[in-house]
């Protein structure tokens, strides 16, 4: 049975059929799952996962709440151990290295691997000292190289316009989806190659919404961007390659397209048509 | 209809309590602020007690009272905050954390007068003692000091530091920490520029408000330091080699007078109760004038950093 479940928008040009853009099999492999587990004291989240995160392109994570979405992109940068023990079995890889295995520098790992999280999350410290926080811990950079990477970072993130002249004000006062688009740009400053996105519209207008997206259509010429949703629309819009996850494992994965018109899986069918979920 | 009486019965009891805490605090307050405003005078706070301690003045315990608060500061202050840190940012939930936590909680209730005796017993006859045998010749640090005291103090209101900063700290919003976690952040940077910056305001009221408990006790210096009567002040000279000058420094290992003490003696030890009833009006009012301004400077320095915090 092939029937287009879902009609998607595509107006970009550099989608399927353009020669530029190689299939994915022909692209690195950025980060890499292999028969991965992953479990909480007294709660399994992720068993068997086996996925492959192309390079500079944009994978979205989709599947209904407590399916183990954040747990998998967390385990990327490894910050869903925080507070709390896991086990973690299987692998997971980011270019060639094992990032569970012995000897991972957790700190270089995050500075290569940075994440935006669901709510916006500033420090309650001014535009400046938000974006500066990263290429300050890591010791690069001062005085006018450091003022470079804000502007730099800020205008990468489409905030620059709204902000070069209030730069010393706090970062508390911006709106919503200007705060996020500023922990953007806090990403953006320590130079990652992986970019985490945990829902980062989910508590965002519809407007906001718009822009964020627009600045990840940008991204993912210099970046791998993983991103988490619950809005279908969004992982069609924005992504090229959509994973659908349930009860902690993977039930397909593929070009965005063929998922959204033409999914191999009866349950992949069912949630994105909202069956359920 | 009955449930209409209920709502007034409750709503007078509770009223009512409310205003009998009130009512209590302005009694105490009024009877010392009017039996004490008429003693209080500037030779008062600036002489030394005279005649047997029925006329003259409080300098000295003022002085013992500050110089004892201040070392105490300067040893509970940094050892209690960096105690809730550790509790806190790296012991996490883990058991050991469980263990420190409930001996802070239950250090906290015990009473002043067992730090008391603990500190006679641990800092005077053991540390004193053992440091004295160490270095030889004679008695110096094995006897009730202003050191000691301060020490006591100092243990006494350490829980109460601990249990204010972890608070504090736990203020902080879990979404801060995983953002400098997330960029790369150590823990220790993540604490020293996300979290201490934001919890600075909490820790430092806190601490101020248990500093200023612990100014007011008398039972933990009771037998670790201070005196009966001292009229001169706990001060050596201390030489500058080669110029001939000396300069005056607290010493640390004399007695000393102070407020609580002061009043307590005056009360119950005094050659003439009654003679001496002014006196303790005036040491009391000054006494909770000093605790009445910590408590001001706390609130002061909260809604300073409450307003940084919104614009920095």
């Amino acid at each position: 049975m092939t029937r287009a479940v879902l009609a998607v928008p595509r107006p970009r040009a550099r989608e399927a059929g353009s020669g530029a853009d190689p299939r994915p099999q022909d692209r690195r492999t950025k980060v890499t799952f292999r028969d991965m587990g992953f479990s909480y004291p007294g709660r399994r989240a992720l068993s068997g996962v086996t996925l492959d995160v192309p390079e500079r392109r944009v994978t979205a994570i989709i599947g209904p709440s407590g399916c183990g979405k954040s747990t998998l992109i967390k385990s990327i940068n490894r910050i869903a151990e925080i507070g709390t023990e896991v086990k973690v079995e299987g692998e997971v890889r980011l270019d060639d290295e094992n990032l569970y295995g012995p000897g991972v520098d957790l700190v270089d790992l995050r500075r290569r691997v940075g994440m935006l999280f669901q709510k916006p999350n500033p420090f309650p410290k001014s535009i400046y000292e938000n974006v500066a926080f990263g290429p300050r811990i890591h010791g690069s950079g001062g005085g006018a190289e450091l003022e470079s990477i804000v502007e730099r970072s800020l205008r990468q993130a489409a905030l620059w316009d709204e902000v070069s002249d209030r730069l010393q004000t706090s970062a508390l006062e911006l709106s919503g989806g200007q705060q996020q688009r500023l922990c953007l740009a806090r990403v953006l400053a320590v130079d990652p190659e992986v970019i985490l996105m945990d829902e980062p519209c989910s508590a965002l207008d519809p407007i906001s919404t718009a822009r964020i997206e627009e600045l990840i259509e940008g991204l993912r010429e210099r970046y791998t961007v993983v991103i988490v949703t619950h809005n279908m629309q969004q992982a069609a819009r924005v992504s090229d390659r959509t994973a659908f996850l349930l009860n902690g494992s993977l039930v397909e994965v593929g070009e965005t397209e063929a998922i959204f018109t033409n999914p191999t899986d009866r349950r992949t069918e069912d949630y994105i048509t909202g069956r359920f979920g | 209809m009955r449930r209409a009486v209920l709502e007034q019965v409750a709503l007078g009891v509770l009223r009512g309590t409310a205003w009998v805490i009130l009512g209590a605090t302005a009694f105490m307050l009024g009877s010392i602020a009017l039996g004490g405003a008429g003693v209080v005078t500037w030779e008062f706070l600036t002489a030394e007690p005279t005649e047997g301690m029925t006329h003259g003045g409080i300098f000295p315990a003022i002085f013992g009272t500050l110089c004892i608060t201040l070392l105490m500061i300067a040893m509970a202050l940094p050892l209690g905050v960096c105690a809730a840190i550790y509790m806190v940012e790296y012991a996490g939930r883990s058991g050991l954390s469980r263990v420190i936590r409930a001996s802070v909680n239950n250090l906290a209730g015990v009473p002043s007068i067992v730090f008391g005796l603990f500190g006679v017993g641990f800092f005077v006859l053991f540390v004193g003692r053992s440091i004295d045998r160490v270095r030889g010749g004679g008695l110096l640090f094995g006897q009730p000091a202003m050191l000691w005291a301060a020490a006591t103090l100092a243990a006494l209101v350490l829980p109460v530091i601990i249990v204010s900063t972890a608070e504090a700290l736990n203020a902080v919003p879990r979404s801060h920490r995983e953002a400098a976690f997330a960029l790369g952040a150590t823990r220790w940077q993540t604490v020293s520029r996300v979290v201490l910056p934001q919890a600075r305001a909490g820790i430092l009221t806190g601490s101020i408000l248990s500093v200023s408990r612990g100014a007011g006790e008398t039972a933990p210096i009771l037998f670790t330091g201070c005196a009966y009567f001292l009229p001169r002040l706990p001060v050596a000279y201390i030489a500058i080699p080669f110029t001939g000058l000396s300069i005056p420094m607290v010493n640390p290992l004399d007695q000393f007078m102070e407020l609580s003490y002061h009043i307590f003696i005056m009360a119950t030890q005094s050659t003439n109760a009654a003679v001496t009833r002014p006196i303790q009006y005036g040491t009391t009012l000054v006494l909770v004038g000093l605790t009445f301004l910590l408590n001001l400077s706390a609130i002061w320095l909260r809604a300073r950093y409450r307003r940084r915090l919104v614009t920095p």
